[in-house]
């Protein structure tokens, strides 16, 4: 074969497709062999369709030979299982939609399709992306491929995965807390958590209505801003989207970064932070002031009550919207109930796993009578302060640059066997899902023995041509490094 | 039904059943501690004072979004009801809700 097929990126398969030098069923079929080969070990995709793909592939070759120019007309990507894609499972790694089928499009799903897009198969994730390690999926656990000792971050770990180990061009995530960026960032690859109301939310599964974002994840910048142009705008299906004009993010991309101020939040350095991330944040720094930055001092005084305010909004919301799973219309029902009662309890017993169950009862006890002022409500108002930080903040900067974790992936079964720990791998990045504002995860430097990092730069709602700009202009800076 | 004695501090059977999730007694005796350790994290909100502060729903602004009340294509009942657990004559089935 001519060319490394599982190493491209949306822009160069495009003009490979473009130019003639190969079809998109060359290219699909490079990425299905890939997935066989290295997919039983990494363990990126519950849910593989090479016949649907490669006949969305010839499709899309015969569109071209026609004179077709769809923006992502051929291209390979692989969907977070998470999202509805008319006629394929969506499991959500939970037992309980097993052998369900999507019967519509999600809205990003079929803006995607409108463009040409060719999926591949449906990645792994934590169940009802739960997590932040993949490892709560109810069918297997995903391998980091960078290190296959360690996980791929979650809970979009299998959108992450499948870029690392070469088996897609492109993914989907999705991000409540962090799940874009923490996999992003231990997988070595780029993803964007859009601003609250950019893309529809129609067609995913609902885990935090008011949290919840679709995001690229890809393998440059460039690729991200593609995806993103793609899949923002109004959708009449959800009234949360804005109706904010939708550029041309590929537009945004420069490579210096005169005249930008980047804030540093102090909070987000703090001691005990894991000395590879701290000096690989400081190369970073550095990097972007050699760019033409200039780096400013900036505080987020409630930073520390984020993971608090996270896991209250995030469960309480998730608590309602899991209430859907009750065995009636779809899904797992259980085999014997007595009554109705007693069927949505069994259902939902044997079909939800540990953490889910987990997050179902703190949901339901922070929104219980007696307890939904102290939690719920004042979780609320934090959270008020919260988004006044950065509102603060993004009045003496244009962005803020912040690790996206606090450590480079973990082991597998490190964090398992306490559920608070695993939570606070979230720290660095549930503020931005809490302040509505968009974020991205760029890879930096990586520690001394090899494993990603990633430099997160957090930009103001509706800042997404700044961040891709300061995110591609530090890649083809680090590039050249 | 527990509905006399409101439990003072979280009490995992009881949250459950307003879930309306079963849990089996070793599922309750793992998450009992898991849950405290978590709640007793959460709680360090209690400390910030919030008078005056007005909570946030939404982090961007969202209004009502209205639309013209005309009938419009829905899913399609037959893929819909493919995914049905217990369907008869294009209805979903459940257990008997009333004697």
């Amino acid at each position: 074969m001519e060319f490394d097929f599982n190493a491209l990126t949306v822009a160069e398969s495009r003009r490979l497709l473009d130019g003639g030098a190969c079809t998109s069923e060359q290219l699909t079929a490079a990425l299905v062999q890939r997935i066989r080969e290295r997919d039983p070990e990494i363990k990126a995709y519950v849910t593989v369709d090479a016949e649907m793909a490669l006949a969305q592939a010839r499709a899309a070759d015969i569109a071209r030979a026609a004179g077709g120019r769809g923006v992502l007309l051929g291209i390979p990507l692989g969907i977070k299982d998470l999202l509805n894609v008319e006629g394929q499972p969506c499991t959500c790694s939970s037992r309980l939609l097993e052998g369900y089928i999507a019967p519509y499009d999600a809205t990003a799903i079929a803006r995607l399709r409108a463009a040409g897009a060719v999926f591949l198969g449906r990645t792994n994730m934590d169940e009802f992306a739960m997590g932040s390690s993949t490892e709560n999926s109810a069918f297997q656990v995903t391998r980091n491929p960078i290190d296959t000792t360690r996980v791929p971050g979650g809970s979009s770990g299998g959108s992450a995965a499948a870029l690392a180990a070469g088996e897609a061009i492109a993914t989907l995530g999705t991000d409540t807390g962090g799940s874009i960026r923490q996999p992003a960032a231990f997988c070595g690859c780029t993803g964007l958590k859009p601003t609250y109301g950019r893309i529809s939310r129609y067609g995913l599964t609902a885990f935090a209505s008011s949290l919840d974002q679709i995001g690229p994840m890809t393998k440059s910048v460039e690729d991200a801003a593609i995806l993103l142009g793609v899949m923002s705008g109004l959708d009449p299906m959800d009234s949360t989207t804005l109706d904010v004009p939708v550029p041309d993010y590929t537009k945004a991309l420069r490579e210096d970064l005169t005249g930008i101020r980047l804030g540093l939040p102090r909070e987000y350095f703090i001691d005990g932070m894991d000395p590879a991330v701290r000096a690989s944040m400081d190369a970073a720094v550095e990097l972007c002031r050699s760019l033409g930055a200039q780096i400013v001092d900036v505080s987020l005084p409630h930073t520390e009550y984020s993971i608090a305010v996270y896991y209250i909004i995030a469960t309480a919301e998730a608590s309602a919207n899991l209430a859907r799973f009750d065995g009636v219309r779809y899904g797992h029902r259980t085999a014997q109930a007595d009554d109705p009662i007693d069927m949505y309890g069994k259902t939902r017993q044997e079909g939800f796993g540990p953490e889910v169950k987990r997050r179902i009862i703190l949901g339901t006890y922070v929104l219980s009578s007696g307890y939904y002022d102290a939690y719920y409500l004042k979780a609320q108002k934090v959270r008020t302060l919260i988004r006044r930080d950065f509102e603060h903040a993004f009045q003496s900067c244009d962005a803020l640059l912040a690790p996206a974790t606090p450590t480079p992936a973990f082991r597998v079964g490190e964090n398992t066997s306490d559920p608070l720990k695993m939570y606070l791998s979230d720290v660095f990045t549930a503020t931005a899902n809490l302040a509505g504002i968009c974020a991205m995860s760029v890879p930096s430097y990586p520690t001394p023995e090899g494993l990603p990092v990633g430099l997160q730069i957090l930009g103001p709602a509706f800042g997404e041509e700044r961040i891709l700009h300061i995110g591609h202009a530090f890649e083809k800076r680090l590039g050249r490094s | 039904m527990q509905t006399k004695n409101q439990p003072t501090a979280l009490n995992v059977a009881y949250v459950a059943n307003l879930a309306r999730l079963h849990l089996t007694d070793d599922e309750i005796a793992t998450f009992q501690p898991q849950m405290e350790h978590i709640v007793g994290y959460v709680q360090q909100i209690g400390a910030l004072d919030v008078s005056g502060v007005e909570p946030t729903l939404h982090a961007v602004e969202v209004t009502n979004v209205l639309r013209k009340d005309v009938s419009r294509p829905g899913l399609d009942h037959e893929r819909v009801m493919a995914n049905a657990p217990s369907e008869v004559n294009g209805l979903f089935m459940v257990p008997k809700i009333v004697e």
